[in-house]
């Protein structure tokens, strides 16, 4: 029996497997993908991991830096990296947490110089296990979650 | 070796061991009056964005003492600030005004914003709930004045242990220096779950508890007392439960044990009777003078006039 394939294979680019649902289109923004080439994205494929399902993310034409895809450990830590080059997959990249991270998480905390004053968004890991991150400014940790995205 | 030239002070995060020790040396000899006129030529600028008489006066007085001079905001509603100006405007301006920068602002994270747009040094002099680092090094001062040593102490923190910066900052700082810890609060007041979890890390011993009877078998060499704000407390009769308890009087030195020394960040209500005051133990309001030596000591590291 031939597949159908829900979400299309690309001859070049890169494919993110394992994303939990519903978190494709956070990941997208974590990127900075929203305006950039031809994207794929699948939501609510059947998974052994992630018994609420998972997504798929497969952008064509384009294969991202490490410093990028660690970014995705921020919110989904079990999430696949294959690099595809000429229809073949040609890296199975591993995630890790990045030591820092700029612009792209916000600080819960409302009396924060980043909320208040203007100051740059500024995260450093304080712990791997527990996806704990401290704010540069205000030093208060926080264990990072979806919320914590910049819109 | 350690130097602290064009360093800025925002938090005791950013010291080490090494650190810590320098600023408390160097207060030693400032205190010993060994080192004078250190500011001479020095301008320093004390930018104080919410009201803090104590701090600001105790930097002032620091200023001259040590030869230099000092200006500044005492209120933000007499400062550009109410004409609209941005917080990172005025860091940049008055940067070039000064040798350096002591700031005080209600919003956490403002002194290290400051550093980084800041040409001079800032010395942070408390940043809304977060850190007030020179707070920490006059504690650290005392401790080492008092006792002779910063390391293998039996200290024990009362009162608001949840909320108070003061304690957080000062158990980062000891931690440093393997002393044991004896947390003593009511339950609703305890030490934060992540400045615990920093202990364990770094394989530091503490006991918590509730009852202050209990810190009698401690031998406490120090005994750190702060404030139970009210405002803590949703029911009046359950705060004023909470005060009676955990307050020190002439009865509670002697269980304690008759070498205790009884420190306070002030300003105290009525977490101390005013009978301790003249006990040999009560070493507070030298803690609250050992400011001086302490800002004089720092202002004279970061602007190289010490080293």
């Amino acid at each position: 029996m031939t597949r159908a394939y829900k979400v299309y294979s690309i001859e070049n680019g890169t494919v993110i497997d394992h994303i939990p649902t519903p978190l494709a289109l956070k990941v997208v923004r974590i990127l900075g993908l929203e305006n950039e080439g031809i994207m794929t994205i699948g939501i609510g494929f059947n998974s052994e991991k992630h018994p609420c399902g998972k997504d798929i993310l497969k952008i064509e034409n384009r294969v991202l830096s490490y410093e990028e895809t660690d970014k995705i450990a921020l919110i989904a830590p079990d999430a696949t990296i294959n690099i595809i080059k000429n229809g073949e997959v040609v890296e199975k990249r591993q995630i890790t947490l990045p030591s820092e991270v700029r612009d792209i998480l916000s600080c819960p905390n409302p009396n924060c110089a980043t909320n208040k004053l203007g100051a740059r968004r500024h995260f450093q890991l304080e712990n791997k296990d527990s996806v704990t991150y401290r704010c540069f400014y205000c030093e208060r940790a926080t264990v990072v979650n979806a919320d914590m995205l910049v819109n | 070796m350690v130097s602290f030239t064009n360093r800025s002070i925002v938090s005791i995060r950013d010291m080490s061991q090494d650190d810590l020790t320098k600023v408390v040396d160097t207060t030693e000899l400032v205190k010993r009056g060994e080192l004078s006129g250190f500011l001479n030529g020095k301008t320093v600028a004390t930018l104080f964005f919410e009201p803090s008489t104590r701090t600001r006066l105790s930097f002032e007085s620091a200023v001259f003492k040590s030869g230099g001079s000092v200006f500044g905001i005492a209120n933000p509603k007499a400062s550009s600030q109410s004409k609209g100006e941005s917080f990172a405007d005025s860091i940049r301006t008055v940067s070039g005004y000064c040798d350096v920068m002591v700031i005080r602002h209600p919003v956490e994270g403002a002194a290290r914003m400051a550093s980084e747009l800041s040409g001079t040094p800032v010395i942070n002099a408390g940043d809304g709930a977060n850190q007030h680092p020179t707070q920490t090094f006059l504690d650290l001062f005392t401790i080492k004045e008092s006792i002779g040593r910063l390391d293998n102490l039996k200290i024990g923190m009362m009162g608001d242990l949840k909320y108070g910066r003061t304690v957080h900052s000062l158990t980062d700082a000891l931690a440093m220096f393997n002393n044991e810890l004896t947390f003593i609060s009511p339950p609703s007041l305890q030490m934060p779950g992540h400045i615990l979890k920093e202990l364990d890390d770094a394989d530091i011993s503490y006991r918590i508890i509730s009852d202050l009877e209990e810190a009698g078998e401690c031998n406490l060499d120090i005994l750190y007392v702060t404030r139970i704000q009210k405002e803590r407390f949703g029911d009046p009769q359950e705060y004023a439960k909470v005060a009676g308890v955990y307050r020190i009087t002439q009865n509670t030195i002697n269980m304690l044990g008759k070498d205790v020394r009884v420190m306070h960040p002030l300003p105290r209500v009525d977490e101390i009777a005013e009978e301790v005051d003249s006990m040999p133990n009560a070493i507070y309001f030298t803690q609250a003078h050992n400011g001086i030596p302490t800002r004089q000591a720092l202002l004279g590291l970061v602007t190289g006039g010490l080293n």
